[in-house]
């Protein structure tokens, strides 16, 4: 198996002209993309905030009553696009009732893979 | 073993496609992961709707035998349920993260599957006997009058339709804080490791009251929080060694038998970076999505967003082949950015003899690359080309302003239809491709 590189991106070593061009473009693309960001995003968030974000992935719900009628409420969702919103918070509009909520265990939908 | 692009050797063509053809796709129906077992005779996907379905490949008909066997359902169950964590008020998603395969070790197959908080470890068995002739109940279960009874027999095992049982034998619960991303299964058969975001844990299969915590990346202080595991996995023949990956990009090996706690890696392999080059969105395009080692144990490779590095194990300061998935998308960092996009986490896998790898792209386009000849391939995922045996047409992406007939300029791709998961044979050139809802399979002309 040859293990010879491809496009190995360190500067120190002296590499042929077009990597170097070609480094050069990718970050004139990006600084600009960067700075288009900026222009729409003045208060851009800062590295931690994103990480925390990542963790606390998933949408918190006062309590289990509360998540059961999100739950119902959002039985017919669509396929998400990929510009989703932020999740808005629904939470804590509406005091549940048992005639809100949907029973205890859904009928279980099999796959349409195994159709 | 035979190129993977174009030419006289090689030629990629439609099998089968599994799924629902209809335009609204529900939430639940979108494949989250695909992996093939150890001989490549089942095929297993998960799905956001917590099922699994496990497809088994069918021997050639004797009157075909130039079609390879097709993969049909053999079993199909409910692995998670959604549920709801009380004491932090969050949900928790019954989307299968992850599926791998033990391997074989009697008649029936055994798999792990996770969602983000808890592992299971599944049996499916095949039962094609019954038991008939009980004294004490009916053919059809009602109890027997003792009184009736006069004479004993004894039961004779007669043949049935076959039937496939799936049971979780094990559930590996509680042992993560934090979203779980990957699960691995050592070479020893006896133990896998589970990663969430800030630790890595070691199980053993028959435990499941408690876990060995070998990573720990958790800051005392979550305000120093830098960096999260974002995958990891066992070596394939060193029980010992295991790599994660960094939403950082860099990627750590580990030995197990230096210390209990693996904060101190063996290794560390980073690609430098010249500071002055860095963007803001330098990181978060170097955050590795995959990391997967090669059969033979001598290289890994790792997936970010734009790229797929292969490293040899032996050399930590940078890798030995660098491929571009989609470059063209550098010029649109902000758009992804506003549209999530750029946080998509793509996978990535090898052929069985490590001569090509392959990952995912958007537009339903994936990337093939052959490693000794340096080609590289797109194709798609779509039902306009999913005719039987029809062979795929290679795809491009027009960059400049000048387009070309057959390709497609970077604003026309359609950034929904991500292929996030795609499987290799471990044996032969098949390959599962997952195209949100829809699992394609495809397989080379020539045997």
């Amino acid at each position: 198996m040859s293990g010879d590189k491809v496009k190995a991106r360190t500067p120190e070593e002296a590499p042929a002209d077009g990597t170097e061009v070609q480094e050069t473009i990718n970050v004139s693309l990006e600084k600009s993309e960067e700075a288009k960001l900026k222009a729409r995003y003045p208060n851009l968030g800062h590295k931690p905030d994103m990480l925390r974000k990542r963790l606390q992935k998933g949408q918190k719900y006062f309590d289990s009553g509360d998540y059961n009628m999100a739950k119902a409420n959002n039985k017919n969702k669509q396929l998400p696009t990929a510009a989703a919103p932020e999740k808005s918070e629904i939470t804590g509009d509406h005091i549940p009732t048992p005639q809100d909520l949907p029973p205890r265990k859904p009928p279980l939908v099999a796959s349409k893979l195994a159709g | 073993m035979a190129g993977v692009a174009g030419g006289n050797d090689f030629q990629w063509c439609f099998s089968q496609v599994k799924g629902a053809i209809d335009e609204d796709v529900a939430e639940a129906d979108i494949i989250s992961t695909v992996e093939f077992n150890y001989s490549g005779e089942l095929l297993a996907t998960g799905d956001k709707g917590g099922r699994v379905v496990i497809f088994q490949h069918e021997q050639e008909s004797k009157n075909r035998p130039h079609l390879r066997g097709e993969y049909n359902v053999y079993s199909t169950f409910q692995s998670h349920e959604p549920e709801f964590d009380y004491l932090k008020s969050l949900e928790i998603e019954e989307k299968i993260n992850k599926i791998r395969w033990l391997p074989q070790q009697n008649a029936a197959h055994f798999l792990l599957s996770t969602n983000d908080k808890t592992i299971k470890l599944w049996k499916i068995s095949e039962r094609d006997k019954r038991a008939e002739g009980y004294n004490l109940k009916d053919e059809d279960g009602r109890v027997r009058d003792p009184f009736r009874i006069t004479s004993l027999r004894v039961p004779v095992l007669m043949p049935m339709d076959l039937m496939v049982e799936a049971s979780p034998r094990r559930i590996f619960a509680n042992a993560h804080t934090y979203h779980i991303n990957s699960i691995s299964v050592n070479s020893d058969h006896e133990t896998y490791l589970s990663a969430d975001d800030l630790r890595i844990n070691l199980w053993h299969l028959e435990i499941t009251d408690r876990s060995f915590n070998i990573v720990d990346i958790k800051p005392a202080n979550m305000e120093e929080l830098t960096e999260v595991i974002t995958a990891a996995e066992c070596h394939p023949h060193q029980c010992n060694v295991f790599v994660y990956s960094s939403s950082k990009g860099t990627i750590r090996l580990c030995d197990m038998r230096e210390a209990a706690l693996c904060d101190r890696h063996s290794k560390f392999f980073e690609e430098p970076e010249d500071p002055s080059s860095r963007s803001f969105f330098s990181e978060i395009i170097s955050s590795i999505s995959d990391v997967k080692f090669s059969h033979s144990g001598r290289y890994m490779m790792t997936r970010d967003y734009l790229s797929v590095k292969v490293w040899d194990l032996n050399m930590e300061n940078r890798p030995v082949e660098t491929y571009q998935v989609h470059e063209y998308l550098r010029s649109k960092l902000c758009s992804l950015y506003e549209n999530d996009c750029i946080f998509d986490k793509f996978e990535c896998c090898w052929n069985g003899s490590d001569s090509a790898i392959m990952t995912g792209s958007y537009n339903n386009f994936f990337r093939m690359f052959d490693r000794n000849t340096r080609r590289d391939i797109t194709l798609e995922a779509s039902r306009e080309s999913s005719k039987p045996r029809a062979t795929l047409k290679p795809r491009k992406v027009s960059t400049g302003g000048k387009r070309k007939k057959d390709e497609i300029s970077v604003d026309s791709l359609d950034f929904n239809k991500k292929i996030l998961h795609t499987a290799w044979h471990p044996k032969d050139n098949v390959i599962a491709v997952a195209a949100t809802n829809n699992l394609y399979i495809f397989q080379d002309k020539i045997n």
